[in-house]
């Protein structure tokens, strides 16, 4: 068995007032790949994640992740969500009210780890500062930052994304990309986005699925679709001690790099930048751009 | 000294009944709100009807089903030594089947109320069902929890018709504040009677009054 790729194989009838269909998957997923589904709305995107997440249990079939077998109808076997390896991030964040965004991510913390992870994510996602706020004290970009370092805590096999980014303005979403991406990289994670927005699976995901009724009906792995680094927009800043700098959202982002480039730009100047991994982004001439 | 022995029989009862109700009404308010059988109906109509039969009813029905010339009150106390009619036992369980709507149904909202995605997110995370219910899930309907205990505290202190027909009138064992305004009132002791209904007036308003104010408290520490 190739443990370094997880296969779906599933059915379940999907009857409720808005729809009436038959649910039909067979879809394969590869370690350390970012794959996008996409679709029309009650196409079954989610039912698929929460096939996958072990929170819809009618469905019929057989899940194999990276060499663990998580379900099979014919065996009955099912692991509850609990024994697998998954992390989720809900499109309402599901933050728990009662916790402080340190409770939040100590409350996913399994017991024998340590605290390490969490302080590193509080880093990573830029929530040092916010660690004692309570999720009614965030704004909707913090608490999407919250709920996605909260999915990583127990080290997930499986990163699941249920259209993270969809209740947030275009400009938080850009931003928010980022931090999506470096995790995914960062973690080394396989990742699996919900989303119906065109040009953010362009910039995420490694493949798309096209989904509809219930079917894969388009499956795209071309290389012009596959992007390579996350391309954004972000406010060119004077560079300090020999690094350059820009702001990215709420979030300043800093690297060394040749001369030429610093004088091309003047601070305040819109810049189009590239992630081309979690700690590292070149700035792009916006006629080398070419979107 | 009789007052004060009612009014701590009063009290003794409506706390025990809480403190079971409490504990019989959160898995039970948990499972109507969650549950998605055909039968949900049946089990809330069973939930609810102490609300609107009359306590006479619920109070005549536990007499005979539990007075020791029934089979059950015959095996009862032959088998186990528990008689329930015209003792305390029998007051708290006549008190815990009335006032039972009184503590399920505000949990039951509460949960209903709560993001869907709550309990699933706590799963997810590899928390159990007990977990998540005490950590996430309770925590979070502080309001409605505090609502069911002082319903049925309050509810339970001023029940009449059901702890006269379960216990009667035998002082520090079943004579609890109501029954002695009416009987009283009964033998024309209006002052008495009056010492008894002023008393259960400022208990309950005290009461009342401490829970708005941990009420609000609750609701703004959570949203």
């Amino acid at each position: 068995m190739d443990h370094s790729i997880s296969s779906l194989n599933c059915s379940l009838e999907l009857k409720d007032s808005q729809r009436s269909f038959h649910l039909e998957v067979d879809l394969q997923f590869y370690e350390k790949e970012l794959l996008a589904l996409t679709g029309p709305s009650g196409s079954g995107k989610t039912t698929i994640l929460r096939i996958l997440a072990g929170l819809e249990k009618r469905a019929k079939g057989r899940l194999t992740v990276q060499g663990e077998l998580w379900q099979d109808s014919a065996k009955g076997i099912f692991l509850a969500p609990q024994q697998r390896s998954i992390g989720v991030v809900f499109q309402d964040y599901a933050l728990f009210p009662n916790m402080s965004v340190l409770q939040n991510l100590q409350f996913a913390l399994p017991k024998t780890e340590n605290q390490t992870l969490i302080e590193e994510l509080l880093e990573v996602m830029d929530l040092q500062e916010l660690k004692k706020a309570y999720p009614r004290e965030l704004s909707g970009g913090q608490q999407q930052r919250v709920a996605l370092a909260r999915a990583l805590v127990r080290r997930p096999k499986l990163l699941l994304l249920d259209e993270p980014l969809s209740a947030l303005d275009t400009q938080m979403r850009e931003h928010l990309q980022v931090f999506i991406r470096l995790l995914h990289e960062r973690y080394a994670l396989t990742t699996l986005l919900i989303s119906h927005h065109p040009e953010e699976i362009q910039r995420l995901a490694d493949r798309v699925l096209v989904l509809e009724k219930g079917k894969i009906i388009d499956e795209n792995l071309t290389p012009e679709t596959k992007p390579e680094g996350l391309l954004l927009r972000a406010i060119w800043l004077a560079p300090q001690n020999g690094l350059i700098r820009v702001q990215l959202g709420d979030n300043e982002l800093q690297m060394p790099q040749p001369a030429k480039v610093i004088a091309d730009y003047l601070p305040g100047q819109e810049v189009w930048i590239r992630m081309v991994s979690a700690e590292r982004f070149e700035v792009c001439d916006d006629e080398k751009f070419n979107r | 000294m009789d007052f004060f022995n009612t009014l701590l029989l009063t009290l003794r009862l409506a706390g025990v009944t809480t403190a079971i109700l409490l504990v019989l009404g959160i898995p039970i308010a948990y499972r109507l709100a969650y549950t998605r059988s055909f039968l949900k109906p049946v089990f809330e109509a069973l939930v609810s009807l102490p609300l609107v039969l009359p306590p006479t009813v619920i109070g005549f029905y536990l007499l005979i089903a539990f007075s020791p010339n029934s089979a059950l009150g015959e095996w009862l106390q032959n088998n186990l030594d528990i008689r329930l009619v015209f003792t305390f036992e029998g007051l708290v369980l006549g008190s815990v089947i009335y006032s039972f709507p009184f503590m399920v149904q505000p949990l039951q909202s509460g949960f209903e109320h709560l993001p869907p995605h709550l309990a699933e997110a706590s799963y997810t995370l590899g928390k159990s069902t007990w977990v998540t219910l005490w950590r996430v899930l309770l925590p979070n309907i502080r309001p409605a929890l505090l609502s069911g205990i002082v319903l049925s505290f309050a509810h339970t202190v001023g029940e009449f018709g059901v702890v006269l027909m379960i216990g009667g009138n035998i002082p520090s064992v079943t004579r609890v504040a109501s029954i002695a305004i009416y009987d009283e009132v009964e033998a024309l002791n209006f002052a008495a009677a009056n010492q008894y209904a002023l008393s259960m007036v400022v208990l309950t308003f005290v009461f009342l009054v401490l829970f708005f104010r941990f009420n609000r408290r609750s609701q703004i520490d959570l949203f």
